[in-house]
């Protein structure tokens, strides 16, 4: 089998008080995948997405991304292989443009000129925003913020996009055709969620992750359908919302 | 509840002040400032000057005297302390409209207020015709240090939405009955102002991870 796209072996971490959040976590994404990373609050997913791009470096274990380890030394080309997208967009855009935000990360990585111009284009198109390139972020709705935010990142053209939260506070529209652009994109994808319908509809696969460990890790259909372990693990299905009813949704991408 | 469009001290025109490089604007607001500030106290005749030359600005500037005016209550504090000035200063005393007053404390508050108002207004024209990003390239192209344009560009990007963060937490404090009345209530002030603090000051962390994780090293890229 080729190489994963990220590699998680035996993922331990303790914060500096001394509270354990990871205990030894194993997780593979391969090329074109895309997985929900699901789990209740405090399960350890956001200090799990932190180590994917060297922001804290692993008690014990392992991260690494297309077969390179994510050390000291290798950050800066971890950090353009791994793009992760913050819940909060404002946290994200915090330039006087769009354009100029977009750019910010290509620009690290020493793009100039007319190439840094493309990229930033090409993103931008990407998630339908070319139009708004010289606005201000604080300008635009929640929705596109958002979706600027995808672009900000997909400009380091990134082997693996995560998201955290990507539907939260989004009105249906607005979720709607963010599911359309994930879906359009040609990236291998986690998606850190507590949005079950948007998990089933966009990843064929889900990893569980609870106090700190893998507990499930298969089809997101049969991860949902699992009705002891959604109960051990504080997973709940929104009023109405019925896997076994929707059913399975084609795969594409 | 989105934050209102356009930058509130920015007012939207094409005139030639509107059009002109920012950082000869900042230049002339410099120089006008200085010389304001070196003026001695009792040449009048050179206040009207100065006066004159910023209304002058501001008529080819087109934005509206009330827009300006209306804007002008930053200055308040600086009033307050120049009418009490002649109260408070020793030496000769003189009477105005029979209060005795001191003379060299009039003559400073005078000073104090003339000072004062020329250089809000002239600074509040600047930020009227100028747009924030423009100010700051403008900072950029007068050599100021990276870092400091930096700080302020943060500053004008997040100006928003902590103000919007604290017009949403008196809304929430409003809605569970609570108003500020009087000097009593204050100490919820000071604690909201508190929370405030420490919200933007984690913002402020999560902007930075953020920054990191988009390959910053500590530089602002040059685009």
């Amino acid at each position: 089998m080729t190489t994963p796209v990220l590699d998680v072996r035996g993922l331990a971490f303790a914060y500096p008080d001394g509270h354990q959040a990871l205990y030894g976590v194993d997780l593979h994404v391969h090329r074109g995948e895309r997985v929900a990373l699901l789990g209740p609050n405090g399960a350890g997913k956001t200090t799990l997405v932190l180590h994917l791009n060297g922001i804290l470096t692993a008690g014990a274990g392992s991260v690494a991304v297309s077969g390179l380890p994510v050390t000291k030394e290798n950050v800066p080309e971890i950090r353009r292989r791994v793009g992760i997208v913050f819940q909060d967009p404002d946290d994200q855009l915090f330039m006087g443009t769009v354009r100029q935000d977009v750019g910010f990360g290509p620009a690290n990585l020493g793009l100039r000129g007319d190439e840094l111009e493309a990229r930033v284009q090409s993103a931008l198109e990407l998630v339908g925003m070319a139009e708004y390139a010289d606005r201000p972020p604080h300008h635009l709705s929640f929705g596109q913020r958002r979706r600027v935010a995808v672009a900000t990142v997909l400009a380091m053209e990134p082997e693996i996009l995560v998201l955290d939260e990507p539907s939260s506070n989004l009105d249906p529209a607005s979720r709607r055709e963010l599911a359309d652009i994930l879906r359009s994109l040609d990236v291998t994808v986690l998606m850190v969620t507590h949005d079950l319908p948007y998990a089933l509809e966009l990843c064929p696969r889900a990893v569980v992750l609870s106090d700190g460990q893998v507990v499930a890790d298969g089809a997101t259909y049969d991860v949902l359908t699992d009705d002891a372990l959604m109960r051990a693990h504080r997973l709940e299905l929104p009023f109405g919302f019925d896997p076994r009813t929707v059913g399975v949704p084609p795969v594409t991408g | 509840m989105g934050s209102p469009h356009g930058h509130k001290l920015h007012f939207h025109g094409h005139s030639p002040i509107h059009r002109a490089p920012a950082h000869l604007k900042i230049l002339a607001l410099l120089a006008f400032v200085l010389v304001v500030v070196a003026t001695p106290k009792h040449w009048f005749a050179a206040y009207a000057v100065h006066l004159a030359v910023v209304v002058a600005v501001v008529a080819i500037s087109r934005v509206p005297p009330t827009y300006l005016l209306k804007r002008m209550v930053v200055e308040v504090p600086f009033v307050v302390f120049a009418v009490l000035l002649p109260f408070v200063a020793h030496g000769p005393q003189t009477e105005v409209l029979g209060v005795s007053v001191s003379e060299s404390g009039l003559l400073s508050a005078w000073a104090l207020l003339a000072k004062g108002t020329l250089g809000v207004l002239a600074s509040l024209t600047l930020a009227a015709t100028t747009e924030p990003q423009q100010l700051l390239l403008g900072l950029e192209r007068l050599r100021l240090p990276n870092l400091l344009v930096q700080i302020m560009g943060f500053m004008v990007r997040y100006l928003d939405v902590v103000t919007t963060e604290m017009h949403r937490m008196r809304i929430a404090r409003e809605s569970r009955g609570f108003t500020a009345r009087n000097p009593r209530h204050w100490p919820v002030l000071a604690k909201s102002a508190g929370a405030l603090f420490i919200r933007s000051y984690e913002r402020g962390e999560r902007v930075h991870l953020a920054m990191l994780s988009r390959g910053y090293t500590g530089r602002m890229p040059r685009s």
